[in-house]
């Protein structure tokens, strides 16, 4: 879909974030980037969305042009609603930017957050909703346009493990149903582990890929209590040690 | 709140006037030096006719004054938010006009606004239009980087932006702003009243302050001043429901917390 050519950026302050990347990223792959604070990943994120230019190197995409308005979904760390507008006209909000009517979509806005599990919530403001339902509803604001790439920065961080584990179920068979390709940015191992076919590890200051291990877990069957997926958080984990400065 | 901190104030109060009427009776002061509370609301029912028609002329240039100053003061603040060139030109201007005393200001604009009620409008807009601009700017400053992001990703057009996003989040900022201005809205057609007065007008309940001062009626001055106070308290009491229910109405709404993720 996209591949990076020694893309750098740093910031006024001397910072180097990004140094020299190279990487691809394939249709239809789930990317895990994963890294500790300050490594980049965000800053990585935010190039592929187009917030974004790279000081050096570049992006080529498919077909050569860059991705345009609606054709990338972004889900941030916090859900960051309208408060002021209910579930329905958050998840409406891409579709309205583009100039179309909450009437004319308000049966697919429906049926989308019902596929997330709130059905019955659609005239809920976010402040009634619970923090796992708020990701949801940005969840579904990001597919609603059908984007070609789905961006996710550490969207998970802040629920409960509880919560943060039905969300990552649910975020797998959405994406295995949809075909979607999605990058992920996490700092958590298991996180990686068990969403991604692929995990870009990152190293810190610079912003550099030190490692990238394709995932050998199996589609279907318990992910969590595999013994694979014991051995791929620990291979994930032996990789951070031997590549992070001290 | 509690049953006990609603009435706390009321209580507070009365007991307060009994003191007062007490010991205005007991140490037997003038009237013309201290009224008591009787003798206040006795001067008030005898001139009620005159008094209730100046608190309309009042009102009228506070409700003028406010409504140009919630227009003026959010244009202001959007032209700020717009472009950083019209922010570095109005911010130090409108400082200058918030720290200029309007007394000081008010007998230039009476001189050059030939209509009177037009004049004392532009004095209470001066004073109270400071409160509206700087928290709607503040809010349209404050609109959450994320959601700003979102907007660009989505190809959303500067009007979309400001309509759909900066706008709607910075609405609790302005109306906190309104409500301030609406007291001082209040203050400011008050004092353009009195600097009126030099020149010859007497409406207002400046004008029925001012004229009871000459006359030593006391009473009558202090009904006039308890009336105004409460047209303060009245109409903080009204922009604070007002808000209440914009808010309801476009802001966050209940915080009822469900269940489930």
């Amino acid at each position: 879909m996209v591949r990076l050519e020694q893309v750098t950026r740093q910031f006024g302050t001397g910072i180097v974030a990004l140094a020299g990347i190279d990487a691809e990223i394939g249709r239809g792959e789930f990317v895990a980037l994963l890294g500790p604070s300050g490594c980049g990943k965000s800053t990585l994120l935010r190039l592929l969305a187009g917030l974004d230019a790279p000081d050096a190197g570049r992006l080529a995409w498919d077909g050569g042009a860059a991705p345009g308005a609606g054709e990338i979904g972004f889900v941030f760390q916090d859900a960051t609603l309208l408060p002021w507008a209910s579930a329905a006209r958050n998840v409406h909000l891409p579709l309205r930017l583009a100039g179309q009517h909450f009437e004319e979509d308000a049966a697919s806005v429906h049926a989308l957050l019902a596929r997330l599990g709130l059905a019955g919530f659609e005239d809920a403001k976010p402040a009634a909703l619970s923090g796992g339902m708020r990701m949801r509803v940005a969840i579904a604001r990001a597919l609603v346009s059908r984007p070609r790439l789905l961006l996710m920065d550490e969207p998970f961080a802040a629920l409960d493990e509880f919560t943060r584990n039905r969300l990552q179920d649910d975020l797998l068979a959405l994406w295995r149903e949809t075909g979607s390709t999605i990058v992920f940015v996490t700092h958590s191992i298991y996180e990686a582990a068990y969403l991604a076919t692929r995990i870009v590890v990152m190293t810190p200051r610079p912003g550099r890929i030190a490692a990238e291990i394709a995932s050998p877990l199996a589609e279907g069957g318990d992910r969590r209590t595999d013994p694979a997926y014991a051995a791929l958080v620990r291979e994930v984990t032996e990789t951070l040690r031997a590549v992070m400065p001290a | 709140m509690r049953r006990a901190e609603r009435w706390a104030p009321i209580v507070f109060g009365v007991a307060a006037l009994a003191l007062w009427q007490g010991l205005v009776i007991g140490l037997r002061v003038k009237p013309y030096v201290l009224p008591g509370p009787a003798a206040i609301v006795i001067a008030f029912w005898a001139d009620r006719a005159s008094l209730l028609l100046s608190l309309v002329s009042t009102l009228a240039v506070t409700g003028a004054a406010l409504l140009a100053a919630a227009l003026l003061g959010m244009a202001l603040a959007m032209a700020m938010a717009a472009s950083r060139l019209a922010r570095a030109a109005i911010q130090p201007w409108a400082v200058v006009l918030q720290v200029t005393p309007v007394v000081a200001i008010a007998p230039l604009i009476i001189i050059w606004v030939h209509q009177q009620f037009a004049a004392m409008v532009v004095c209470a807009t001066i004073v109270a239009f400071f409160p509206v601009l700087s928290n709607t700017a503040a809010g349209l400053a404050a609109t959450p980087p994320e959601l700003a992001d979102l907007f660009r990703l989505n190809g959303a057009s500067r009007w979309q932006t400001l309509a759909l996003l900066r706008l709607p989040s910075a609405l609790p900022f302005f109306l906190a702003g309104l409500r301030i201005a609406g007291t001082l809205a209040l203050v400011g057609a008050v004092v353009a009243e009195f600097v009126a007065s030099s020149g010859g007008f007497a409406g207002g309940l400046a004008g029925r302050i001012l004229e009871a001062g000459y006359r030593l009626e006391i009473p009558r001055m202090f009904a006039a001043l308890t009336l105004l106070a409460l047209t303060g308290i009245g109409i903080y009491a009204a922009l604070g429901a007002f808000e209440r229910t914009m808010l309801r109405r476009f802001g966050a709404g209940g915080r009822d917390a469900r269940e489930g993720t």
